[in-house]
């Protein structure tokens, strides 16, 4: 879970003790519906990205044709393409320009983890440099494998809390993360 | 000033002067702080993100008014190490690393790449020729796509919205016909040394002709908005001006020194690839402008037609011929087809070398693990792609990995050119000026 | 260049007990070709043997390999050579600077290639500068062909080649605070092992694979 704090100030103006779940649902809902991606395209993804948001496999139909220049305006970055070692600190300072509620998509083998890249120059998975929400495996994911990953994206905020209920799930996801084993002790048939 | 301490907008002084960073709603705060400034030049940043410049290219701009004085590209925001990359795979794995180098044209760097292999290991001539009219094929459709994107994206940029779109429905039409070839829509790795990857599957040749009439109709779409448009003529033409000393000098090629009239184009001059069979025009303008160039890139497209529709013609009577080079000690082994679970070798092949070939078997078997050796040497094979010459400079020691690749990418020194073309005009018109160049971050920070 | 490679196998100390390991296979070190030439080649050398008259004393060695015409040039040569071939021989353009590392030639380990294309004769040349480590400095050819700015910065920041008389050498692909010069053969790829489930699987650099 993205851990931003959510300020909207909408579940403190309600009177306390109303369930906040139909609120949640609304939320969710308008949030998912007019999400705005704003344009981080790096390489051979973005034309990808680009594609998916021209005619044939349209974004228009989620809402999302417009791709926001400023992040200030965006909701959705869209890592699409290698993240260089040169560029990071500029990812890192476009997504602290998101104002919240905001959530990353990793697009492509090379945003997710390095990809076939695996070198001085390249940061291996843009996960080391913001919280990444939908990791998309590609090289380069077709345009409906953006939208199956933007679908899912929409499922997630749809189901997102607010308020109380969001910091008790941000506390148990947390608790997981520190109790589950150690990828390194994870042990498959190879070991 | 800003009523909060935002990280990012305090100014703050540096060698070069103060650095005002705007965050919006403070314009006015800050014209006040520039009014006590002493100077009257500005340097903005167009940054590494930015919608107009074509990928993460940062343009460090000082103004003076709207006029631009003095304009600087700052790249390497994409450099991947591809060229030290490669030094460490085998030479046919090296193919699919360059595919991603210029990711608008990756048939172009695959081409280059595997030109300068062959040269190395002396098999330019034995290319068997359905290869190399596939080769051809593929790298016009793939001049086509890369053109649309150029002509899409600079119209976008320029602010016209709807050539974007019809560029875009006229690529998927090439992407398709990428995917049936292929397997892929982008970085096939298609072009392998000795030929090509696989075969064309049934009913290509009909595909392509219906492709072309169709593409044919649609390009006028562009045409008819664009071209003779005043508004667009007014925002290209006498822009981004560079004439044929300077080209020459900044080692411009491609459309740029086309637009100053020079027929400089590879295909013609310095033939590759059998390219010296089919009948085509080199394109050319003499403005010097961006005009000149966005009209080039547009009659460029009819011209690659031209070329596809002999490309099919020739295929038509090569039906069933080979598809990579004889020798099979450097073959790929090509014969794939789909089976149960997907693409992978076709059952037939299977059969020959378990059951046959002891010698099929070994080869694929060493040419799999070590890959082939190429005699040591160094070559440099230039290609003529959408955005000028593509060169391979490949370098070997005589082993299984290439000692050293270095790609000589058009768009990284088409770029220079930026500041000559750009100082004294506005804004505006260098976004133009660089969506003339049109530059592709990944070929120039490979 | 002659190398001398050891062994089959790519990476080092892996238990390799082939035998092949103690393959010793050594690349022909190339000398200078012998006259004639072929093609354009023999026209271009004696133009500029004729145009420039200390070429015995400037140009190391000529070498036509694979259609290709190399001139090996010193480095104190190269800006006469350039503007020569510049403005008597007609090759307008400098394609662009390549560098190469080639750590077993003592004392002559970085080059520096250019390719150059005469647009009016059609055709194409390389010239080839050696420098050692300990004194990696070439004159730059900005002045004579100003495409090379760029092209002089990325082969600096790539393999640590001082151009003197750059205007401005500074890193150009690589952030400009980095350390080291990564393509030569002495900086490491610097990829990561990749480790799932007990497995780890090498970076390139690292795997048994053969030389």
């Amino acid at each position: 879970m993205a851990p931003w704090r959510s300020r909207m100030g909408l579940e403190e103006k309600l009177p306390s003790g109303i369930v906040l779940t139909s609120v949640e649902k609304l939320a969710g809902y308008m949030r998912k519906n007019s999400l705005w991606p704003a344009t981080f395209g790096l390489a051979c993804c973005a034309i990808e990205m680009m594609a998916a948001g021209a005619g044939r496999y349209d974004l228009a139909r989620f809402g999302m044709e417009v791709f926001r220049a400023s992040p200030r305006q965006a909701d959705l970055m869209i890592v699409a393409g290698r993240v260089s070692n040169k560029m990071a600190p500029v990812l890192r300072q476009i997504y602290d320009q998101m104002a919240a509620p905001k959530w990353v998509i990793a697009m492509g083998a090379c945003a997710s983890s390095g990809g076939m890249f695996n070198n001085y120059a390249i940061v291996q998975g843009v996960d080391h440099v913001v919280p990444v929400d939908i990791y998309l495996p590609g090289c380069p994911p077709r345009p409906e494998m953006l939208m199956d990953a933007i679908l899912k994206l929409h499922d997630q905020i749809y189901d997102e809390k607010l308020g109380p209920n969001r910091e008790k799930v941000i506390k148990e996801v947390e608790l997981a993360a520190m109790n589950a084993v150690p990828t390194h002790q994870l042990k498959g048939l190879l070991a | 000033m800003s009523t909060y301490a935002d990280p990012y907008a305090s100014s703050r002084e540096t060698t070069e002067g103060t650095v005002f960073s705007v965050t919006g709603g403070d314009w006015d705060s800050l014209v006040t702080e520039i009014g006590q400034a002493k100077e009257e030049r500005v340097v903005v940043n167009m940054g590494p993100q930015h919608p107009s410049t074509h990928g993460v290219l940062r343009l460090v701009l000082e103004l003076e008014g709207e006029t631009v004085t003095e304009v600087r590209c700052g790249i390497g925001y994409l450099h991947t190490g591809i060229e030290k990359n490669i030094e460490f795979r085998n030479w046919t794995q090296a193919t699919t690393f360059v595919t991603r180098m210029d990711y608008l044209a990756p048939l172009f760097n695959e081409a280059a790449y595997c030109l300068g292999v062959e040269k190395l290991l002396g098999i330019t001539n034995d290319v068997p020729e359905k290869a190399n009219v596939i080769r051809v094929m593929m790298m016009e459709f793939n001049r086509i796509s890369s053109h649309m994107v150029a002509l899409g994206t600079g119209a976008l940029e320029l602010g016209a919205l709807s050539p974007m779109i019809f560029c875009f429905r006229e690529r998927e039409k090439v992407l398709d016909i990428f995917e049936f070839i292929s397997g892929l829509r982008m970085n096939m790795a298609y072009i392998r040394p000795g030929g090509v990857a696989q075969d064309l599957p049934a009913g290509t040749v009909d595909k392509v002709l219906a492709t072309v009439k169709d593409l044919r109709h649609s390009f006028k779409d562009n045409e008819k908005l664009l071209v003779g448009n005043s508004i667009w003529m007014k925002r290209t033409e006498g822009i981004g001006y560079l004439d044929l000393a300077g080209a020459t000098t900044l080692g411009v090629t491609g459309p740029v020194i086309r637009a100053t009239g020079l027929p400089l184009d590879l295909r013609k001059i310095q033939p590759y690839s059998g390219y010296e069979n089919y009948k085509f025009d080199v394109v050319t303008a003499d403005t010097c402008d961006v005009y000149g160039r966005f009209l080039i890139r547009i009659n460029e497209l009819e011209q690659s037609l031209r070329i596809i529709e002999q490309c099919a013609e020739k295929l038509k009577s090569l039906e069933g011929g080979p598809v990579m080079v004889a020798d099979k000690k450097i073959a790929w082994p090509a014969q794939l087809s789909i089976g149960a679970d997907g693409m992978g070798n076709s059952l037939n092949h299977i059969r020959e070398i378990m059951g046959t070939s002891m010698e099929s078997l070994i080869h694929h078997f060493k040419l799999v693990t070590e890959g082939f050796r190429v005699p040591a040497g160094q070559v440099y094979s230039a290609i003529e792609s959408p955005r000028g010459e593509l060169g391979a400079h490949v370098v070997s020691d005589g082993g299984t990995r290439p000692y050293r690749v270095h790609f000589r990418e058009p768009s990284f020194n088409n770029l220079q050119s930026t500041s000559a073309m750009c100082e004294g005009s506005m804004v505006a018109d260098i976004i133009g000026a660089v969506a003339s160049i049109d530059p592709v971050m990944g070929g120039v920070d490979r | 260049m002659s190398q001398d490679q050891q062994g089959m196998f790519g990476a080092a100390g892996t238990g390799d007990t082939s035998g092949y390991g103690g393959l010793v296979r050594s690349a022909a070190s190339t000398g200078s070709t012998e006259r004639p030439f072929g093609g354009y080649f023999d026209q271009v050398t004696d133009d500029l043997e004729r145009a420039y008259t200390d070429f015995a004393d400037a140009i190391e060695r000529v070498v036509v390999d694979r259609g290709e015409l190399t001139l090996h040039i010193k480095r104190e040569r190269l800006v006469e050579v350039s503007l020569i071939l510049r403005d008597k021989l007609k090759f307008e353009m400098n394609m662009g600077v390549s560098g190469v590392h080639y750590p077993e030639d003592t004392n002559r380990e970085l080059h520096a290639v250019y390719h150059l294309l005469s647009i009016t004769n059609n055709q194409r040349i390389r010239l080839e500068v050696s420098v050692a480590d300990t004194d990696p400095h070439i004159p730059s050819l900005v002045e004579v062909w100003a495409g090379s700015n760029w092209n002089e910065r990325e082969t600096f920041d790539m393999f640590g080649i001082i151009f003197d008389g750059h205007p401005g050498l500074t890193r150009i692909l690589m952030p400009d605070d980095w350390q080291g010069h990564p393509q030569r053969k002495d900086y490491a790829l610097g990829g990561i092992g990749v480790e799932y489930k007990g497995a780890v699987t090498p970076p390139p650099s690292d795997r048994r694979t053969y030389k």
